[in-house]
């Protein structure tokens, strides 16, 4: 007997066939204990070996899926372990290992591969020195691989020459893929409080803390929820707002929740996380900021943003939370400009700025996120930008990171453009008041009070 | 192994939709077990409670098949698995 109603069926069709309804990613966490050698080739081989074999099925699982439950899965990507705990000595270039993953990832089919990673947060290690170092030509000279350094936690403070250290890397990478509109920043990530599960590219990392292989399942579906926000009453109070998109998340997450099962189950690896981020597409109406306007707000950055991206997190978070037992990763709204049609044109029409995005941050995940600048901006503003972003995470207990892009050449209003999911953006002002000398000053910001929960 | 699939056809009603959707799903070892039909403003719209028979059949010759149905009748018709529906609307 069939115990689901038409109107049920129609109403997941719809979601999927015109809100953009869809699993964002499928992202395979590999640890590669046992790659790690003192001499940088082997350790590269041991990487592309350990990688091409064990994620080998993952992308024709993850599409079997798709077709037998209608529900697009978007990405298939692999995260491994931060490649800085592999290698040893000094001085050595790390580009050959991430050369060793790019091809792996192209082998088996993955669009993205992460964990060309390092964690710094209280000091760096030889390791981390090497990794942070081949950086920049690591992501020159690689189409698929990711990079993430954790520079501040609340339990370790804020880092300030990583972060100054960073700041310096990422404008190498810039000027070293100036002609592709400085794309090697768009897969470089600077994190504060950084996740072992996440499954969202630029960042994932498999932590060290987690199983061998794991499956972890990003979810989406700004589009569904700016459909269900539209569709209600214009004089549709906020606690009715809250509640729509409540049960819009739990419809979303379940999805999530049967896609996690089943790669796991097929794969024959560890069930993860389900995250719970709504992740925009630059897809027409698949927009996060597309759902703050159909909150209330004129312009995504305009007064009430804040407002109504805090409840929109809030409401994502308690819906699917009933939708999962094992939610993980950032699971908080996402704000990147260039992959959000709407904040593109917020940024365009001069209703979001920096500093709007700032303050984003404190209510939802990974704040300045995809967010071009002039090539340039000097170091120590870079470097500020990204430590007030730390403070952030810092002081409020929660991930916050910095995907910044000081595209080579180009000035305010000017766009850099990648395509894809990575989408385009208007280069954006930078405040010419920056804290050029507390940048200089280094040292470490002090964990704070609230990090002393013994 | 019986996987439950939920089959939905939509699109202009015509002669022959019900006779094409069944016949593809007989000749794929799938049985039918409920089915709920209307016609709104002359929009067909079906919905089925279908068994694959994995044994005899995969899950991907069976969407192909209805493909084919769909492609020739100008319709929409879709196959899921059921627990999709089961997980996104029951708690």
């Amino acid at each position: 007997m069939l115990r689901i109603t038409p109107e049920e069926i129609a109403e997941t069709l719809t979601m999927v066939t015109q809100q953009h309804l869809d699993i964002r990613t499928v992202t395979l966490g590999l640890s590669l204990g046992g790659c790690a050698a003192d001499d940088i080739a082997t350790v590269a081989a041991r990487v592309y070996d350990k990688v091409s074999s064990a994620a080998e099925r993952l992308v024709p699982v993850a599409e079997a899926i798709e077709r037998e439950y209608g529900i697009p899965i978007i990405n298939k990507r692999i995260a491994v372990s931060a490649i800085s705990e592999l290698v040893h000595g000094k001085g050595h270039d790390l580009t050959p290992i991430a050369v060793a993953m790019d091809r792996a990832a192209r082998e088996v089919g993955v669009d993205f591969i992460g964990g060309f990673s390092a964690l710094v947060h209280k000091g760096i290690g030889a390791g981390d020195k090497m990794l942070m170092d081949s950086i920049p030509a690591a992501l020159a000279s690689t189409e698929r691989v990711c990079s993430s350094v954790n520079v501040a936690s609340t339990r370790a403070g804020i880092n300030m020459d990583a972060v100054l250290r960073m700041a310096e890397i990422i404008g190498e990478t810039a000027a070293l893929t100036a002609a592709r509109d400085s794309i090697g920043c768009a897969k470089l990530v600077v994190f504060c409080n950084m996740v072992e599960n996440n499954p969202f590219m630029a960042g994932a990392v498999h932590g060290s803390g987690e199983a061998d292989a794991v499956i972890n399942v990003g979810i989406s579906g700004p589009g569904v929820v700016r459909a269900v926000v539209e569709s209600l009453p214009q004089d549709a109070d906020l606690t009715a707002v809250a509640e729509a998109i409540k049960a819009t998340s739990f419809k979303i997450t379940r999805a999530g929740e049967l896609v996690a099962r089943e790669a796991a189950r097929r794969l024959g690896v560890e069930r993860g996380i389900v995250d719970l981020s709504l992740a925009p597409t630059p897809a027409e109406g698949d927009s996060v900021a597309a759902i703050i306007e159909a909150i209330g707000v004129k312009r995504c950055g305009g007064p009430g943003t804040t407002t109504a991206l805090a409840l929109l997190n809030d409401a994502v978070k308690k819906g699917g939370a009933m939708g999962t037992s094992s939610i993980g990763g950032l699971s908080g709204a996402f704000i990147p400009v260039s992959e959000d049609a709407n904040m593109v044109r917020a940024v365009r029409d001069g209703a979001l700025t920096l500093e709007k995005l700032e303050a984003m941050t404190s209510v939802c995940s990974v704040g300045l996120d995809m967010i071009a600048i002039p090539g340039d901006t000097a170091v120590e503003t870079v470097a500020t930008i990204m430590s007030d972003v730390c403070a952030i995470g810092v002081i409020n207990s929660k991930t916050t990171a910095a995907r910044l892009i000081p595209a080579a050449g180009k000035r305010p209003g000017d766009t850099v453009d990648y395509g894809g999911l990575l989408g385009a953006a208007p280069v954006m002002d930078v405040s010419p008041w920056a804290g050029t000398v507390l940048a200089r000053r280094g040292g470490r910001f002090p964990a704070p009070l609230n990090s002393l929960r013994n | 192994m019986q996987t439950k699939a939920i089959l939905s056809v939509l699109g202009e009603d015509r002669v022959g939709i019900v006779a094409a959707v069944s016949t593809a799903l007989a000749q794929s070892s799938t049985n039918i077990e409920d089915i709920r039909q209307t016609i709104l403003s002359g929009v067909f719209s079906m919905t089925m409670l279908v068994t694959v028979d994995e044994d005899k059949t995969t899950f991907e010759d069976v969407q192909e098949r209805l493909a084919d149905v769909a492609e020739s009748l100008g319709m929409q018709i879709t196959l899921q698995r059921e627990d999709v529906f089961r997980f996104m609307h029951r708690i």
